[in-house]
């Protein structure tokens, strides 16, 4: 069912492959920047993807690239697509699409606040969404070190120990290797 | 172990830009009247806390810390996981009732704040809020390990990892997170604090006020709010 | 004028006696309702220990002259109702300042407290405070008119506005109480009394998981002392001007003990069973039934 609405798209859009993940209802699609709008509106109003269930991003910072993941759920057919886009990491702008399902201005207001994704158009995209007084680098961007940052931030207690979750088990399970 | 870029620097020189509804400004009310609003002013009061002496004689002193450690009323203000760990001292199987603790809903009525597990940045500016409202003698006790020293959120970026540099802590009850069996035990040696006149974590509050906001300003950088709550 | 100085005495003394019977037998009502959900409950003396708590709280704030006043006021409504109503019937000693019209008196001083403390709360300037009163103010108010209606319809049966000779009248056996001779007005009566109690299920007003507990939100150490002798003393009073109306009244101690904690179980019966009434939902409920019954109460006598 997935591979018929694909077919029936992919040469209109210039999609990528169709990447069938762990279950069949479940398909991941590269697409190119230009078509993000006509892609979403057909899925939308012609192929009964009525649900955005969520918008999220990934920082693949060696490629130098944001990947946005816009999950669209088919409630009548069960059918669950992934929508794959890359942005520049330098520039770093996205498409508002807040007019196609208004939540995505909330999720459009999180990736502007955790990882500096600019959204231009998108209502209160701009306002402090769960950080407040945030003055660093967006803290979800793979080049800012949350570890770091905690240790120059707060000072660690005398006397707490850490030790590698991997190495501690090996001791406890296989003492003798 | 985690890795760690040992270049990474944090931002130190950013300041964070008042927000533009806590400027002093003025505003023509619906009458016509023109008048100044300072946001950050506290009308009531600015004064700083101030230290409250005991009693004069011992033995009323010694009375009053009995009913203060009998009568111990809980802010009902959960700030992380640990908040559910409270809930069951309510129900028939602790019933912490029966040590004189009960729950009150406003920080106004309330002597004990609870910091039940993580607390970040953001929360802790509503913690100190909210512990500046009660009215003394007050106590903290901080829960679990994240208030010891950060817990799991050893390396996170938005929780704080020691309690006591924030608020006068009295007790800490460790656990990730603590049964009510421990919270219990918690409150009893609470109680053998108070009742030895040891809990003055309000006295101790007022007298290092500066090194306590200094150390609050340090992570809270919207400060947007009077020093000291009244 | 001359003061009556052993009749201020017995009335202090009778306050005194009133308050130490509240705080026991509250912490009683308590603890039989920690029981029932299978709790051990407070202690019964826990209520002493909370009271001198708070007066012993070292810090506290004012936000001006009627926050002040607001429980000053309430502890005056609860005060004033018992002092000017026998406490026990037939005891110069312990009538206290009953006088010829002193049901009216006692019908005020139900309201009194209420609205001082709406004026306190007021002042404090806390939104919650505002909103528990506006919600309080109108429960209340819709409350006590089935109670407005079966006291007139009383004092038509009776002829009198004095607590003491309706008492007088009920005396010479249990047939004799309004309870049996006019039963619709003693039922108007006490649906405005399980509904002025502040307990469940017409407490949503003071109840800590609503707007936080409502009117007293911004009071506390000496202030919230105050309005705790008066949580315990009010409930007592308003049973009294019950007990005296539509049981009979007491002659003793005993008895006065008796009947009141056994009134004052009706209201806990009640709570107990029923899950709280939004404000609107016990408003409909007082003018569906309460009101009617009052209505019916008064046209039946």
């Amino acid at each position: 069912m997935m591979q018929a609405i694909y077919d029936r798209l992919k040469d209109r859009f210039q999609l990528g492959a169709l990447d069938v993940r762990s279950r069949k209802g479940l398909a991941f699609v590269d697409l190119r920047r230009e078509f993000l709008r006509p892609v979403l509106t057909e899925l939308r109003d012609v192929e009964g993807f009525t649900h955005l269930i969520l918008l999220t991003a990934v920082d693949w910072i060696e490629d130098e690239r944001f990947q946005l993941t816009y999950l669209l759920n088919n409630r009548q057919k069960n059918l669950d697509l992934g929508l794959r886009l890359r942005l520049d990491r330098n520039l770093a702008i996205g498409e508002t699409i807040h007019d196609l399902w208004p939540t995505a201005a909330t999720y459009q207001r999180e990736l502007r606040e955790m990882f500096g994704i600019a959204f231009p158009g998108s209502p209160r995209v701009d306002e402090e969404f769960i950080l407040e007084g945030w003055t660093d680098m967006p803290p979800y961007r793979r080049d800012f070190d949350t570890l770091a940052y905690s240790q120059q931030t707060h000072a660690d207690r005398e006397g707490r120990e850490t030790s590698d979750p991997r190495e501690f088990m090996k001791q406890i399970l296989y003492p003798k290797d | 172990m985690k890795h760690m870029d040992p270049n990474f620097r944090k931002d130190t020189k950013t300041e964070f830009p008042q927000r533009e509804e806590l400027k002093p400004r003025k505003v023509t009310t619906p009458d016509g009247q023109v008048i100044d609003i300072e946001p950050l002013q506290d009308y009531f009061c600015q004064e700083p806390p101030k230290v409250h002496q005991k009693s004069y004689f011992k033995i009323v002193e010694d009375f009053y810390n009995w009913c203060r450690a009998e009568s111990l009323w809980i802010l009902a203000f959960g700030t992380g996981c640990g908040a559910i760990e409270m809930r069951p001292l309510m129900t028939p199987r602790f019933d912490a009732y029966r040590y004189g603790i009960q729950w009150r809903a406003t920080p106004r009525q309330a002597n004990l704040l609870m910091i039940s597990g993580y607390l970040s940045v953001k929360t802790l500016k509503r913690a100190i809020r909210t512990y500046e409202q009660m009215q003394g003698p007050k106590y903290v006790v901080g829960l679990g390990s994240c208030t010891i020293n950060g817990g799991m959120y050893w390396d996170s970026y938005n929780t704080i990892k020691k309690l006591e540099e924030y608020l006068p802590v009295d007790l800490y009850i460790a656990g990730c997170m603590p049964r009510p069996e421990a919270l219990l035990a918690g409150f009893m040696e609470l109680k053998k604090k108070i009742k030895a006149g040891n809990a003055e974590g309000a006295n101790k509050y007022a007298e290092k006020f500066d090194w306590y906001k200094a150390n609050q300003k340090a992570v809270i950088k919207d400060w947007d709010m009077p020093d000291y709550n009244w | 004028m001359s003061i009556d100085w052993p009749r201020i005495g017995y009335a202090a003394l009778t306050l005194f006696i009133v308050i130490n019977y509240g705080m026991i037998m509250t912490a009683l009502v308590r603890k039989i309702g920690a029981r029932v959900s299978g709790r051990y409950g407070i202690r019964i003396y826990q209520n002493y220990i909370d009271l001198v708590k708070n007066i012993a709280l070292r810090s506290k704030i004012t936000h001006g002259v009627m926050y002040y006043l607001g429980p000053v006021f309430r502890l005056t409504g609860g005060v004033g109702l018992l002092l000017f109503v026998p406490t026990i019937y037939g005891s110069a000693m312990w009538s206290n300042f009953s006088f010829a019209g002193d049901l009216v008196l006692a019908l005020y001083f139900v309201f009194f407290g209420t609205l001082g403390m709406a004026l306190g709360a007021a002042e404090s300037g806390h939104p919650y405070s505002a909103i528990g009163i506006t919600r309080g103010l109108s429960q209340v108010t819709v409350a006590e008119l089935p109670l407005a209606l079966a006291v007139f319809a009383i004092s038509l049966q009776y002829q009198t506005l004095n607590i003491t000779d309706i008492v007088a009248a009920q005396q010479g056996g249990i047939f004799n109480w309004t309870l049996f001779t006019n039963p619709v007005a003693t039922l108007a009566a006490l649906f405005a009394f399980v509904g002025t109690m502040m307990r469940s299920p017409f407490d949503v007003v003071i109840a800590p998981q609503e707007i936080p507990i409502g009117p007293p939100t911004e009071y506390h150490s000496s202030y919230l002392a105050l309005m705790q002798t008066n949580r315990v003393l009010f409930p007592i009073a308003k049973t009294v001007i019950y007990m005296n109306l539509f049981f009979g009244g007491a002659t003793n101690w005993f008895e006065f003990a008796i009947k009141v904690f056994a009134i004052y179980m009706i209201s806990v019966l009640v709570g107990v069973v029923h899950p709280r009434f939004r404000v609107e939902q016990s408003i409909t409920f007082f003018l569906k039934w309460g009101l009617p019954v009052g209505v019916l109460a008064i046209l039946l006598v």
